[in-house]
């Protein structure tokens, strides 16, 4: 096989990875939001049984949280329902692990504007929706860049834990090789994909924070 | 008839009574300044008038309007809640300007919030715009900072930065201007430019409360001066009065460790 052949074949793999990526941070972002005012509500009846869910979620390995999903429902009500669909299982526990790590970095941030900032947009007569989305959001989010950041490029590593469940994902797409065709090197060349994807990221973010440096907390 | 008016106000923190019982007017026009060692209740007082804090019992009237009472049951609405803040403007000791907006901006937020309640917005957008600009522009020019208008917080010094948020305070107009220790987080090279502009808008006879440790300033500036000592007002009265003609031990012992 060619280099060109293997190439392609990987990219096949790796659209896969992406495609993981891509969905996970379009549910995980928005979720982890609404986890993060769950665990911060005065209300024990909601803070105790979110802090409890992040707690478990961070507090167990994702692989395991993958093969739990997987394997369980069908395990309880003897129909897989995963059956034909191993990506959704998947889906489905990368965005609930990374809603839970997103809303403790969203507490984080929302925690670190200063009360003053509150206490002045309620003398300004402004409701308390007004001064969470024109006044706190902005300073939540240039806290919250670098580590959203870092958890983003994990994610783009994460992904190819899936292939527990045999999801062809980039690195499942090259390890099939060495069974195939005896060729480890694929294996090794799978790590120029996501350097370059996550140089690519790394770039991205940069570009954000330096947009938002004109003005300092 | 007093624009403010606070009758027995009480406020503890837990088993701490910071407001053992404080009372007095202040009519229109009026300067009044509140001076008294660190935790004599100062700031809980504006705080409680302005209702950043609940107080526990007592009675506060501003403008006409009951703001606090708690001998009724009746409780205000959100809405209400806000046009009796909307009464009365803050300046904090330590600014809280937003710091993602420029000083223009800082000033225009809240107009511009507020102006969408108007029955015209959406017809006027453009030009009812427009004249919030204008309108917090002349508001920056009067306390000096014409040249600052799009700069960031983070590019004006303290004193600037002060001004700016005087300058936030005036634009909802409101009829009573609150000081916080406006002059305590800057150095002392520039709270002079802080005290003109309160000096300043004193001669354009703008009702304030000032808490403040400038004794001098005080004294010079404010019509009515409140000395509060451990919850309660310990003396109060026109400058003359409180700090030449009678000044009381408490007092004399307090103003010592100024000279």
């Amino acid at each position: 096989m060619s280099f060109f052949e293997i190439t392609l074949i990987l990219f096949q793999g790796f659209l896969v990875t992406l495609r993981l990526f891509a969905l996970t941070l379009l549910f995980s972002l928005p979720l982890g939001l609404i986890i993060s005012f769950g665990s911060m509500s005065k209300f024990k009846l909601f803070s105790i049984p979110t802090k409890t869910f992040v707690w478990i979620i961070r507090g167990t390995p994702l692989m395991l949280q993958i093969i739990v999903v997987f394997y369980v429902p069908g395990m309880l009500f003897n129909y897989p329902i995963f059956k034909d669909d191993r990506f959704l299982a998947a889906l489905i526990t990368f965005v609930i692990n990374y809603a839970a790590y997103f809303s403790e970095i969203y507490r984080g941030g929302i925690e670190s504007v200063p009360k003053g900032q509150y206490e002045a947009g309620q003398v300004l007569g402004l409701t308390k929706t007004q001064t969470f989305f024109k006044v706190v959001l902005m300073q939540v989010v240039k806290h919250i860049l670098p580590p959203i950041s870092n958890e983003v490029i994990t994610l783009v590593k994460d992904t190819s834990l899936i292939r527990v469940i045999a999801i062809v994902e980039l690195i499942n797409a090259a390890e099939r090789f060495i069974a195939k065709e005896a060729l480890l090197w694929p294996l090794f060349y799978t790590g120029v994909f996501y350097l370059a994807f996550c140089g690519i990221l790394t770039l991205f973010f940069n570009f954000v924070e330096k947009k938002l440096d004109y003005y300092k907390t | 008839m007093p624009v403010l008016k606070v009758e027995n106000l009480t406020k503890s923190f837990g088993r701490t009574h910071v407001l053992k019982g404080v009372s007095f007017d202040l009519c229109e026009g009026e300067v009044l300044s509140v001076i008294g060692s660190s935790g004599s209740g100062k700031t809980t007082l504006l705080r409680c008038i302005n209702q950043l804090e609940t107080a526990n019992s007592g009675r506060i009237i501003v403008g006409g309007r009951m703001v606090f009472d708690s001998s009724s049951e009746k409780k205000l609405t959100k809405k209400e809640k806000r046009e009796n803040q909307l009464q009365i403007g803050l300046v904090f000791q330590s600014f809280n300007l937003f710091p993602q907006y420029t000083a223009l901006d800082n000033v225009t937020l809240a107009l511009k919030s507020l102006a969408k309640n108007r029955t015209d917005f959406r017809k006027n957008r453009k030009q009812i715009h427009s004249e919030i600009e204008d309108k917090a522009k002349s508001i920056l020019m009067r306390v000096g900072l014409s040249d600052k208008f799009y700069s960031y917080p983070c590019e004006l010094s303290g004193g600037q930065q002060q001004r700016v948020s005087i300058a936030r305070a005036m634009a909802l107009e409101p009829k009573i201007l609150f000081f916080d220790e406006p002059t305590s987080a800057l150095d002392p090279e520039l709270t002079g430019e802080i005290l003109k502009v309160i000096r300043q808008l004193a001669s354009d006879s703008m009702t304030m409360v000032i808490v403040t440790h400038e004794m001098a300033f005080a004294e010079a500036v404010s019509t009515k001066v409140i000395f509060m000592d451990d919850g309660v007002i310990e003396s109060c009265g026109t400058p003359n009065e409180v700090f030449r003609e009678n000044p009381s031990d408490r007092l004399k012992e307090f103003l010592r460790k100024y000279e």
